[in-house]
C-alpha cells in the first residue's frame, strides 16, 4: 500500500489522540480569544433584555447531563440576567433529567441576587408528554402541575398568583438538546397560542432552527456553546462557555486540518491510481 | 377482531383530534385536555411496562448464567440503589438521589456526549472527500461555517463570521425549509394511511 | 420663615400626594375563536405611566358583580401593560369593567369600559386556510388511493437505499450473522418511530424468511411492545414462528446516551452483518454509525431529522432522506393502497410549490393578501 493509501486509511486512535490534545491544551492554558456576537443572540438578548421588571418567564429546561457544557452555561447566563432585571423565573422542563439542571442554575443566582424560592421563583418539575404537556399548561398550569419538583403543592406560592396559563407568562425560553424543547414550544405555544418563544440549543441542532428565526416565530436563538459564550459576553459574565471557546476554536481547526489533509492525500492518490 | 378495535380506536380518536383543531366550542375544547390527561396517564405505566421488561430480561440473564451475566448484577443493584434512594429521601436537591445524579449519572452522559469530537473527527477525516463538484462545494462551505462558528474564525478574516451567517441564513435555510415541507407532507400522509386503516403493520407487523 | 414654609407646602402640596391620570378608552370585547370564558380588555395607557413622580405602578382591574352594583378585582396589569384577558367570565353574562391605575399609595379615578359578555364559538376563524388545505390534500390522497384499487399502474422513482435492504439482509445471511435494527430515540407518539416500526416489520419478515437473527434495542418501552409485536407477526408471516426470540427485542433505558452506550456495547460484542436506524435520532446518531463502522457492518440509516442527516450521510452506505422514510412502507410492500397515498401526497407537494411560486411573486410585487391569508391564527 502507498503511502498516502496508507495516510487515508490512517488509525482513527492517532485521530482521537490529536483531538484530544487540541480540547485539553487550551482548557489547561486559555489563549483568550476575542468573541463577537452575532445577531440571533443580540436578539434572544433584546426579548430578555426589553422585558419590564416584576414580569414572568418560563424557563424550560429540555435538556439533561449529556449536554450540559453546551447548555448548561445558556442557563445559568439566562438566569442570572433575570434575577439583575427582578424578573420572575417559573421553571420546568420536558426532560426528567433537566430539572435539577436549572435548580442548580436557579439556587446560585439567586443565592448572588438575594432572590427567594417561591416569591422570586419556582421550579414545576417534570412532567412526560411534550407538546401534550405544553398544551395542558396553555389551558391550565396549576392543574398541569399541581405540585413543585419536590412534591410541594404550588397554589399557595406568591410567585404563582394571578397565573392561570400562558397568557399569564411573558416569554418563554426552552433550553433544548432536542425533542420535546424549542421545536414542541414553536409549534404549540407560539403557533398555536401566539405565545414569544427564545430557544436556546445545541450546536448541532441550530441550523435547523434558522427557518423559525427567519420567520419571527422564535424570538432570538443561541447556538452552542459559541452561543452561549456570546449571551455571557452581552450579560456581562465570563462563565464555562467563555472559557470554552478557545479549545473549541482549535478542535474545529484541527478538524479542518483533518480534512484538507484528508483530501489532499486523496487527490495525490487518484491522479496516481489514473 | 383483534386489529378491528384498535384501528377503530385510532380512526375515532384522530378524527375527533382534527376536529377539535377547528371548532373551540364545548365539548370539543376539552377533548384535548381529556386525552391529553390520558396519555399522560398511559405513559407512567409505560414507564413500568420498560422496567419490568429490563428487570425481567436481566433476572433471567442471572438465572441462566448467560454470558456478561454480572453486568446484570451492576444494573439490578443500581436500579434498586437510585429507585431505593429516591422512594425514601426524596429527589430534592442536596437528596442522596440528586448525589447519584450530580456524581455518576451527569459525568457519564457527558462522556457519552463527548465521544462526538472524536467521531466527528474520525468520520469527517475518512468520508469527507471532494469525489464530485457538489461535494467539493459542501466541503467548502463547511470549512467556512466551522471556521466562522468560532472565535478563530474572526481571527482568519474579520468577514467570514457574517459569510457564515449568510450560508446558514440563506443557503442552508432554503434546504432545510424544502426538507422541512417535504418532511411535513409526508407526516400528513402517513398520519392520513394510519388514521384511515390503510396502514397497520405498526400494529401487527401485517 | 418656618410658618412661611408650612403655608407654602400646604397651598402646593407635592406632586405625589395627588392620584395619577386614569387609563383611557377601555374597550372590552368577547375573545375570539375561543370556548368561551374570556373577555379581552384593551385601553390607552395613563398619562401618568412611565415617567413623574405619580408613575403609575400598576393597573388594577375590577369587574361588576351581575344584578349588584358592587365590583371585584379580577387581577392587575404591569405598568406599560395596555390589555388584559379576564379568564374568568361566565359565558353570556353581560359584565363591565373598570381600571384604576395605581401609584405608590394612590390610585386614578376608574375607567368604565362597555359592556361585554364571552362567548363560545363554532368554528375557528383563523384557521379556515388549514381546513381548505387538509380537505384538497385529503382530497388528493384518497383519489389516487382510489386510482390504485382499480389497478391503476402508479410508478415510483427508485430509492437506492430501500433497493439495499434485500442485499443488507442476504449479506448478513451469508456471513452468518445477525441483523441489527434500531427504532430511533423517540417514542411511539412520533410519526417517525411509526413509520420505523412498519419498515422492520419488512425487514423482520426478510430475516425470517433467511433464518438470520434480529436484534432490536428500543428505548421506549412502548415502542418495544409494538417492535415486539411486530417481529413476531414477520416470524409467523414467514411460516417461522419458532425463530422468535422476545429476548431479542428488548428495552435498554429511556436516557439518550445511556442507549447509546448499550447499542455500542451491543455492537460490538455481536458484530451484526447489517445495521438499520431507522427513525428519529439526535447526537447519538453520529456515535451509533461511527461505531457500526468500525465493526464493518453494512448501514442503513433513514431519519427526518435533517440535523442528523449529515451524519448518517457520511458514515453509513445508504440513507434514505426525511420523506424517503416514510415512503419505504410503500416501496418495500408495493401494496397499491400505500402507493396511492405517496402519489397524492407527490401531487401536494406539487401544488404548495405552485402557492410558494405565487406567494414569493406577490410578496415581491408589495401584494401580501396571499401570505396573510395562509397564516395560521
Amino acid at each position: 500500500m502507498k503511502l498516502t493509501e496508507r495516510l487515508e486509511r490512517i488509525d482513527r486512535r492517532v485521530i482521537f489522540l490529536i483531538i484530544f490534545l487540541a480540547v485539553a491544551g487550551p482548557l489547561i492554558m486559555p489563549i483568550g480569544l476575542k468573541i463577537e456576537v452575532s445577531e440571533p443572540v443580540q436578539i434572544f438578548y433584546d426579548a430578555v433584555n426589553d422585558l419590564l421588571p416584576g414580569s414572568r418567564v418560563l424557563v424550560s429546561a429540555d435538556y439533561d447531563p449529556a449536554s450540559m457544557p453546551e447548555v448548561y452555561p445558556m442557563n445559568e447566563a439566562l438566569v442570572h440576567h433575570l434575577f439583575s432585571k427582578d424578573i420572575q423565573i417559573i421553571g420546568l422542563g420536558l426532560w426528567p433529567q433537566g430539572i435539577p439542571l436549572n435548580q442548580a442554575a436557579m439556587e446560585r443566582a439567586a443565592q448572588v441576587h438575594g432572590k427567594e424560592y417561591g416569591k422570586d421563583f419556582v421550579n414545576l418539575g417534570y412532567k412526560a408528554g411534550g407538546i401534550v404537556v405544553i398544551s395542558a399548561l396553555a389551558e391550565n398550569i396549576l392543574q398541569t402541575f399541581p405540585a413543585d419538583y419536590a412534591g410541594r403543592p404550588i397554589a399557595e406560592l406568591e410567585i404563582m398568583k394571578g397565573v392561570r396559563n400562558l397568557d399569564n407568562i411573558d416569554l418563554i425560553v426552552s433550553l433544548s438538546a432536542g425533542d420535546p424543547g424549542v421545536r414542541e414550544w414553536i409549534m404549540i405555544a407560539q403557533g398555536r397560542y401566539r405565545k414569544r418563544v427564545s430557544g436556546g440549543v445545541t450546536a448541532v441542532s441550530a441550523p435547523a432552527f434558522y427557518p423559525y428565526l427567519n420567520a419571527g416565530q422564535l424570538k432570538g436563538l443561541i447556538g452552542g456553546m459559541k452561543g452561549a459564550a456570546e449571551y455571557e459576553k452581552l450579560v456581562e459574565r465570563s462563565g464555562t462557555a467563555s472559557r470554552g471557546m478557545d479549545a473549541q476554536s482549535i478542535a474545529h481547526g484541527v478538524i479542518i486540518f483533518f480534512i484538507v489533509i484528508a483530501n489532499v492525500f486523496y487527490l495525490i492518490g487518484r491522479r496516481s491510481r489514473k | 377482531m383483534k386489529n378491528q378495535v384498535p384501528l377503530l380506536i385510532t380512526f375515532i380518536a384522530g378524527f375527533v383530534m382534527v376536529l377539535q383543531y377547528f371548532i373551540p366550542h364545548w365539548p370539543f375544547s376539552d377533548l384535548q385536555g381529556l386525552f391529553n390527561n390520558w396519555f399522560l396517564i398511559i405513559m407512567v405505566f409505560a414507564m413500568i411496562l420498560g422496567i419490568g421488561n429490563l428487570l425481567k430480561l436481566h433476572l433471567g440473564k442471572l438465572q441462566k448464567k448467560a454470558s456478561g451475566w454480572w453486568y446484570s448484577i451492576v444494573l439490578i443493584t443500581g436500579f434498586a440503589i437510585v429507585f431505593g434512594a429516591g422512594m425514601i429521601w426524596g429527589v430534592e436537591s442536596g437528596s442522596p438521589f440528586d448525589w447519584f445524579y450530580f456524581n455518576v449519572n451527569l459525568p457519564m452522559s457527558s462522556t457519552m456526549f463527548a465521544l462526538l469530537a472524536f467521531f466527528v473527527a474520525s468520520a469527517s477525516y475518512r468520508a469527507f472527500r471532494a469525489r464530485t463538484p457538489e461535494a467539493t462545494l459542501l466541503l467548502i462551505s463547511a470549512i467556512i461555517v466551522m471556521l466562522s462558528r468560532v472565535p478563530l474564525g474572526n481571527y482568519v478574516w474579520d468577514k467570514l463570521p457574517l459569510v457564515g451567517d449568510w450560508i446558514m441564513g440563506s443557503p442552508n435555510m432554503a434546504g432545510q425549509r424544502a426538507i422541512m415541507i417535504g418532511i411535513a407532507l409526508g407526516v400528513v400522509s402517513t398520519s392520513l394511511r394510519i388514521l384511515l386503516g390503510i396502514e397497520r403493520t405498526y400494529l401487527s407487523g401485517k | 420663615m418656618l410658618l412661611l414654609f408650612l403655608s407654602f407646602v400646604q397651598q402646593y402640596p407635592a406632586d405625589s400626594a395627588e392620584p395619577p391620570a386614569p387609563p383611557v378608552n377601555v374597550v372590552a370585547r368577547d375573545k375570539a375563536n375561543d370556548a368561551g370564558g374570556n373577555i379581552v380588555l384593551n385601553w390607552q395607557l395613563s398619562g401618568d405611566d412611565g415617567a413623574g413622580t405619580r408613575s403609575v405602578t400598576e393597573y388594577r382591574i375590577e369587574r361588576s358583580v351581575p344584578d349588584s352594583d358592587s365590583f371585584v378585582v379580577v387581577g392587575t396589569a404591569n405598568k406599560g401593560v395596555s390589555q388584559f384577558v379576564d379568564a374568568g367570565a361566565a359565558n353570556g353574562v353581560e359584565y363591565v369593567y373598570r381600571i384604576f391605575a395605581c401609584a405608590l399609595d394612590k390610585r386614578s379615578a376608574p375607567a368604565i369600559s362597555n359592556a361585554a359578555a364571552a362567548r363560545a364559538q363554532w368554528f375557528h376563524t383563523g384557521r379556515v386556510s388549514m381546513l381548505i388545505a387538509v380537505i384538497i390534500f385529503s382530497s388528493l390522497v384518497m383519489w389516487f388511493i382510489s386510482q390504485a384499487k382499480k389497478g391503476r399502474a402508479l410508478y415510483i422513482r427508485p430509492i437506492a437505499g430501500l433497493e439495499a435492504v434485500d442485499d443488507a439482509v442476504g449479506r448478513a445471511t451469508e456471513m452468518g450473522k445477525s441483523i441489527m435494527y434500531i427504532p430511533g430515540i423517540l417514542d411511539m407518539d412520533d410519526i417517525q418511530t411509526i413509520a420505523s416500526v412498519i419498515i422492520l416489520g419488512k425487514v423482520a419478515r426478510k430475516a425470517a424468511q433467511y433464518e438470520t437473527p434480529i436484534l432490536v434495542p428500543c428505548t421506549r418501552s412502548l415502542v418495544m411492545s409494538a417492535a415486539q409485536e411486530t417481529v413476531k407477526e414477520a416470524c409467523v408471516d414467514a411460516g417461522r414462528p419458532d425463530i422468535y426470540d422476545p429476548a431479542r427485542v428488548s428495552y435498554l433505558t429511556d436516557d439518550q446516551f445511556g442507549y447509546a452506550a448499550g447499542v455500542d456495547g451491543m455492537m460490538l460484542r455481536e458484530k451484526p452483518g447489517a445495521i438499520f436506524y431507522m427513525g428519529a435520532f439526535y447526537a447519538e446518531s453520529l456515535i451509533l454509525a461511527e461505531t457500526g463502522h468500525s465493526t464493518g457492518a453494512i448501514q442503513i440509516a433513514g431519519t427526518a431529522m435533517p440535523s442528523q442527516l449529515p451524519f448518517f450521510v457520511t458514515a453509513c452506505d445508504y440513507t434514505l432522506i426525511g420523506e424517503e422514510l416514510f415512503a419505504a412502507s410503500a416501496y418495500l410492500s408495493r401494496e397499491p393502497l400505500l402507493l396511492g397515498s405517496l402519489k397524492g401526497q407527490d401531487w401536494g407537494k406539487a401544488l404548495i410549490l405552485l402557492i410558494l411560486a405565487a406567494g414569493v411573486l406577490m410578496a415581491s410585487l408589495g401584494f401580501n393578501r396571499l401570505a396573510e391569508w395562509l397564516a395560521v391564527g
